[in-house]
């Protein structure tokens, strides 16, 4: 007969000797290990900027249409550099995949290596936008000249910064496996930005679909 | 402020003046000042006191759950002061401005009126029950604290840091005039060109990441970290509504940070979303912060539903009635919670079939809360019910807010809201609901679990009038308004000129001295018992007869809640544990005691709130080398949090064991047990 | 990934983090293939977007459907070979959370749309407001 509060120390071990019941749901098992703790808690954070890109999709569905008198997406949307864009993040996913397999065998080398080329080519992608920005801007088609613009502007730009912040996470995650190598916290904490990157591609291909495809439709 | 002045802007200063301070306004002078002294007081005596070095050490880098939720009570108690304050002027303002203009004109009034409104939901309703949530949800899942420590120390200063702004723009500069939601196309730069509406932008922007991630931390807390034994359907039920409101949050709060950034942009950057012209939708404003606004008033409400969870089973001597079904009721209202928003604005000009299905949400999500107040009354029936200051909040609340869920049940229906729209028919429900279910769930969770927080009870006698006269006050301040409404009168008035009135709202004014009379009551309570709080003192940390795992520590628990988690084998975990040494006539055995890690104390929260404050300030007032200054102060903080190498400090299993001596002494002392039946 | 004295307590029901990869330690071929793969399948998927856009060979009206089944598609690819989302039961946390948030994107999304697109065939545009005070 199991002492009720006998209790167990926090990491699971059992100073009763009651013995291991087989049957014990996870959800009976006690607090559960860091890595997990860590990883769902920023899993339950990026589902609320999912629903944060939401609010700016929304926005962009209903304002899509007021161009008031100027220029629309089908005029503005230059569909070869959004593939390109897209292929530079895909692949940039693909990298930081890479990188979290180096992760797991503790191998710096490609590790550093596979989170570098991420960075390139999340870097590419921000010059790439960047330049798109710039150009309508110049074009008199900034976010000031209409709601339609304005909503696309906060959309892709509300993108554009998080993939800004990412970089800046990235370098930070290099220099700190650099300086200290793959200690646990570390280690968490790279999880943590491969789950932030792999979320941004998916958040992009929502924004390619809805505002470049959809909006250039003839 | 002077708003046909146009500001002179420099790049030191930015729009700042010295006319941003109100000199030729007496009220907001004498109010100041009077708070100023306050707090200049509290400073030097803390100082002279030498208690500086305690309260940094203890409090202000506190991680610890327990010390972070009463320091989220207390920001919330001296906001509920503040907002109140502002509720005085605007009740005595109505009672008198029949045919005259009163003592305060309308800009004054309007941004009373916003304030009023701004601070009691954000920084009062919200960092009351957050409060409570920090402090008992870890102690009721039997673990040491939340997921993330210090980031829950980071969401109490960023909340506190909007407290502050908003506080700010009553002497520097000026509020929003808009009402609490900043509709365009008033909050917009053409009509509301003051530095107001960027004070509540910012100040909710800041302390909306707080809550965001305060969220976060709880729904990873409740999922991820239970006492071993602890499944999902022997939490306790304060727990479930934890869970339910934290995932509200998670989901609701970005569309707020959404909404607002999109105003922000307007604003500040020349964008299109809710202007008049060059194709602005300002109803798609409307739309956005109502998805947001709906599912918070439920976040609001759910701990409250929790506390009345927990003190009615506690004061009835009896497991909660039909927990399951408890369980199914609220996540439905967490669900529902999200499929009604639309009623908050059906006058806006939406179609029969809109307007239709979401008024059958609303009357739908009636349902499940109906389900609660029912299951409340079985757990009383046939209980033995001792009517302390905890029940008594809890029955008051039975009353008042089933009277306001029906009236809200009679806005749901859209023909009934186009009469009552905006009427102070709609003011009377939302303060029904909101102080008849949230604030009174505040004051029964406060004096529930103040003994468990501080070692000592609260007085009875002092609480017991308390209740009388919040309740009575209350009665007596909102139901003139519903009677008002019916006869037409609108919200938000300045002045009117009806006759017929002013009367209803002269009782009404006599109503907000009587809750002043209760909050009086309140304050007395506290300083009385803290001058007996010998005589008050809590020795067995279990003073109710709990039945939840928080009764099992001492009060206050120490820093690391739990010498050896508990193993929790059905529901209701202490109440199990008790009944066994009750029949037994003694304690249970001696557990094996091992070293365990707590979290340091930080400085991380307080120092990124400080950047935070800076760079709020310095975006109102557009004084952009701030901004960056501040942006790269909190950006350096978490960076430099984010390299430290050692966060945690041992505890040896031996202190564990001589605290946890003293524990089960108390404990004996409870059960009336010998000395030597102590295992 | 997983450190030894957690592996036992996975034999007991096992619960994973999210993003993280089965417990059973598979080679690092077989890890870098199972990223390969998805890189590739959602590289045909985004081509075949572009593709549907500008071939005119799908039905005019159809396009949308076309484009968004496809990026549902997209974004399946990177739950499950980037992200690693199962159906397993140790994936089950994990899931529901991602279910509920797409819920409420869900609802805010539609919702917005219905509201919004009503509200709009219901009322005066706010140009023709302005002209009429003139």
């Amino acid at each position: 007969m199991s002492n009720p509060a006998a209790g167990k120390t926090s990491d699971g071990e059992d100073p009763h000797n009651l013995g291991h019941d087989d049957d014990v749901p996870i959800s009976e098992q006690g607090p559960a290990p860091k890595r997990i703790v860590v990883a769902y808690g920023f899993w339950i954070f990026l589902l609320s900027d999912f629903i944060l890109f939401s609010g700016f999709f929304a926005g962009y569905a209903v304002l899509s249409g007021a161009t008031a008198g100027g220029p629309s997406g089908r005029e503005l949307f230059e569909l070869p550099l959004v593939a390109v864009e897209t292929a530079l993040l895909l692949v940039s996913s693909f990298t930081c995949g890479l990188a979290g397999i180096a992760l797991t065998v503790r191998n710096m080398r490609w590790f550093q290596s596979t989170m570098a080329a991420t960075f390139v080519l999340g870097a590419g992608f921000l010059a790439l936008e960047a330049y798109e920005f710039t150009h309508l801007i110049g074009e008199g088609a900034g976010p000031g000249r209409s709601a339609f613009l304005s909503a696309f502007f906060a959309l892709v730009g509300c993108h554009g910064l998080h993939v800004l912040l990412g970089l800046v996470w990235l370098t930070t995650m290099m220099a700190q496996v650099g300086a200290k190598g793959f200690r646990d916290d570390i280690e968490r904490r790279v999880q943590c930005f491969a789950l932030f990157w792999h979320a941004l591609d998916i958040i992009w291909v929502a924004v390619f679909t809805m505002v470049y495809l959809l909006g250039s439709g003839t | 402020m002077n708003p046909d002045v146009a500001p002179q802007t420099s790049f030191l200063f930015g729009k700042l003046g010295w006319n941003a301070i109100p000199f030729d306004e007496p009220l907001p002078m004498v109010a100041s000042g009077v708070v100023a002294t306050a707090i200049l007081g509290v400073l030097i005596w803390t100082w002279r006191r030498g208690y500086f070095p305690y309260l940094w050490r203890e409090w202000i880098t506190s991680v610890d759950h327990k010390r972070i939720g009463v320091m989220y009570c207390l920001l919330a108690g001296l906001m509920l002061l503040r907002g109140f304050s502002d509720a005085i002027m605007m009740r005595s303002q109505q009672a008198i401005a029949y045919a005259n203009n009163g003592y305060l004109p309308s800009d004054h009034y309007d941004q009373i009126f916003s304030a009023h409104g701004t601070i009691m939901i954000f920084f009062v309703a919200m960092t009351f029950m957050i409060g409570l949530m920090n402090f008992v949800v870890p102690l009721q899942l039997g673990v040491r604290d939340v997921a993330f420590p210090t980031l829950n120390s980071v969401s109490f200063w960023l909340t506190a840091s909007g407290a502050l702004l908003i506080n700010v723009s009553l002497v520097v500069g000026e509020f929003a005039k808009t009402g609490w939601v900043v509709y365009p196309p008033l909050s917009e730069l053409r009509f509301s060109p003051g530095v107001g509406v960027d004070y509540y932008l910012w100040a909710i922007q800041i302390s909306g990441v707080g809550t965001l991630l305060s969220g976060v931390n709880l729904v990873t807390t409740i999922l991820k970290m239970r006492a071993p034994g602890m499944g999902y359907t022997r939490m306790p039920m304060f727990c479930w509504t934890a869970l339910a409101s934290n995932l509200l949050i998670v989901a609701a709060f970005p569309i707020l940070t959404t909404t607002l950034a999109m105003l922000t942009l307007d604003r500040y950057l020349g964008f299109h979303f809710f202007t008049n012209e060059l194709g602005g939708n300002a109803m798609m404003f409307v739309n956005l912060i109502w998805a947001w606004g709906h599912p918070e008033v439920y976040i609001l409400i759910l701990p409250a539903f929790g506390v009345f969870s927990e003190v009615v089973s506690t004061f009835s001597g009896k497991p909660l009635f039909g927990y399951r079904s408890m369980i199914l009721a609220t996540m439905a209202i967490c669900i529902l919670s999200f499929m009604v928003w639309l009623h908050h604005f059906f006058t806006m000009g939406a179609g029969a079939d809109v307007n239709g299905f979401f008024g059958v949400t609303t009357m739908i999500i009636a349902v499940p809360t109906g389900v609660k107040v029912f299951n409340w009354l079985f757990t009383m029936y046939g209980g033995r019910i001792r009517f302390t200051t905890p029940m008594l909040w809890s029955v008051g609340f039975m009353v008042t807010f089933v009277i306001g869920g029906m009236t809200g049940v009679l806005l749901a229906v859209p023909p009934a809201d186009f009469v009552l729209h905006n009427s102070v028919f709609l003011v009377a429900h939302f303060h029904n609901v909101i102080i008849g279910g949230v604030l009174f769930g505040a004051f029964a969770g406060l004096t529930y679990w103040w003994p468990k927080a501080f070692g000592f009870q609260l007085d009875e006698k002092w609480g017991k009038r308390a209740f009388w006269l919040w309740i009575t006050g209350f009665y007596v301040a909102f139901m003139p308004l519903y009677v008002l409404g019916l006869m037409g009168m609108t919200r938000r008035l300045q002045r009117y000129d009806v006759p017929e009135w002013q009367p209803w709202l002269l009782v009404a004014a006599v109503g907000v001295v009587l809750i002043a009379g209760g909050i009086a009551s309140q304050i007395a309570q506290i300083v009385v018992s803290i001058r007996n709080r010998k005589q008050l003192a809590d020795v067995t940390g279990d003073p109710w007869d709990g039945r939840t795992l928080e009764w099992i520590t001492t009060s206050p628990p120490p820093a690391f809640n739990f010498a050896v988690l508990p193993d929790v084998e059905g529901e209701e975990a202490y109440w199990n544990v008790k009944s066994l040494a009750r029949e037994r006539q003694r304690l249970s055995e001696l557990p094996d005691y091992a070293d365990i890690e707590m979290p340091k104390n930080s400085p991380t929260g307080v120092v990124c709130a400080f950047f935070a404050t800076a760079m709020g300030f310095a975006l109102i007032w557009h004084i952009w080398w701030l901004v960056a200054l501040g942006f790269v102060g909190a950006w350096a903080t978490f960076v430099i949090f984010a390299w430290r190498d050692d966060p945690e400090y041992e505890i040896h299993a031996r202190d564990l064991e001589a605290h946890d001596r003293e524990r089960r002494q108390a404990k004996a002392k409870l059960l009336g047990l010998r000395e030597g039946d102590v295992a | 990934m997983s450190s030894h004295h957690e592996a036992h307590r996975d034999e007991r029901g096992a619960d994973l983090a999210p993003g993280e990869d089965t417990q059973d330690p598979k080679g690092i071929v077989q890890r870098v293939q199972g990223y390969l793969i998805g890189l590739v399948l959602a590289a045909s998927l985004t081509a075949a977007s572009f593709w549907a856009l500008k071939s005119g060979l799908i039905y005019g009206p159809g396009v949308p459907v076309a484009l968004i089944a496809l990026a549902i598609a997209q974004m399946g690819v990177h739950l499950v070979f980037f992200l690693h989302i199962t159906t397993g039961p140790d994936n089950a946390n994990n899931v529901l959370a991602l279910a509920f948030g797409v819920l409420i994107v869900a609802l805010v999304l539609i919702g917005s749309i219905w509201i919004m697109a009503n509200l709009d065939h219901n009322t005066m545009p706010a140009g023709m407001m302005q002209q009429m005070q003139r």
